[in-house]
């Protein structure tokens, strides 16, 4: 642990900037979760110590600057096709570490067919998936994931299942298929759930580093901006409406399953 | 004691951080500006209640809070 001396006196330091992150502030909203969702991964980059061997893949949407902010190599690819480019950068590179970095309309939207394939394929990559029911960057325009009744400025009456349909759920999607190793979703509403989704996100990692398969962890996240509410009603927001319509949890877990297994079943006995 | 070191440039005044703290030591005063132009909230602890939890740091999106605890000095 780092230790600094302040007016005389020896300090351990708890809680700083991890090392996997550049110096530059985040240039997203205030109370936005993105800069969370940076932190805990630089946190679980730094504690696996694979910086030095990491490709982060930037999707399009407000991340599209997260090579600015994370301190290894990246790659900024078209809108939807990050797991297409991290399929072939993990075929030249098998020592590197995969991590690509995509939104609800990059990933859910436009995304959708390279991210089910990548999955079905199991590559070796790391996906870490941020929804937050709308297309930030853009002026907060309806997702497929936006949910049922939610006001955006392409569905002003809030959104109808007769006309537009249902919020997709990736995790549920994904997670049927035998190339998947590990889904889970978490949620970023508060302390509690952010070292759960730290924990989720160590684990995605391990599953690369130890071959299992494709990996994926889907954080529920909030845009106050586009929500048009405060920073604390936007958590709240997360918190009531959107673990309630994509409810939290791990959705496979190839350790768990691998255990399973292994175990003698008792009804032959 | 332990306590908690706020980067008012870093700060964007979001004030997640006010719930997150147990013992309600972080206060948007708006006292000051910072160099973009923001309310950075302000921690006042004068009775030394900061136990170190670390939950604001968690809690915080622009990783402008350091927790720092101090080094317990073995006695011989």
């Amino acid at each position: 642990m780092d230790t600094v001396t302040l007016e005389g006196t020896e300090y351990n330091v708890l809680a700083k900037r991890p090392e996997s992150l550049t110096d530059k502030p985040f240039t997203y909203c205030p109370g936005c979760n993105h800069g969370t969702t940076h932190k805990i991964i630089a946190e679980v980059i730094d504690e696996l110590d694979i910086q030095h061997r990491c490709i982060g893949i930037a999707s399009v949407g407000c991340s599209v600057f997260s090579y600015e902010f994370f301190d290894f190599d990246f790659i900024s690819v078209p809108h939807g096709r990050a797991l297409a480019v991290a399929t072939g950068a993990k075929r030249m590179r098998p020592n590197a570490v995969l991590m690509t970095y995509q939104g609800d309309g990059d990933l859910a939207a436009i995304g959708t067919a390279e991210t089910i394939h990548a999955c079905n394929r199991g590559e070796r990559v790391t996906c870490i998936f941020v929804n937050n029911a709308i297309y930030g960057m853009t002026g907060g325009q309806m997702a497929p994931t936006t949910l049922l009744g939610m006001k955006t400025t392409t569905s002003p009456l809030g959104r109808d299942a007769t006309r537009i349909g249902w919020p997709i759920k990736m995790s549920e999607m994904l997670s049927p298929l035998p190339g998947a190793a590990y889904i889970a979703r978490v949620s970023m509403h508060d302390a509690k759930h952010i070292l759960k989704a730290k924990a989720a996100i160590k684990k995605a990692f391990r599953a690369q580093l130890e071959d299992k398969g494709f990996s994926m962890v889907e954080v529920l996240s909030n845009c106050n901006v586009n929500w048009h509410m405060t920073p604390e009603d936007a958590v709240k927001f997360v918190k009531e409406k959107m673990t309630e319509n994509f409810p939290l949890g791990v959705y496979k877990d190839v350790w768990e399953e691998e255990k399973a297994a292994k175990q003698p079943k008792k009804e032959e006995g | 004691m332990p306590m908690i070191e706020i980067l008012d440039d870093a700060c964007k005044g979001c004030l997640l951080c006010i719930p997150a703290c147990p013992h309600e030591l972080i206060h948007n005063t708006k006292a000051k500006l910072n160099k973009r132009g923001l309310y950075p909230v302000e921690y006042v602890d004068p009775e030394g209640k900061c136990t170190g939890c670390r939950l604001c740091a968690i809690v915080c999106p622009d990783v402008a809070i350091r927790v720092y605890k101090e080094v317990k000095k073995k006695s011989a």
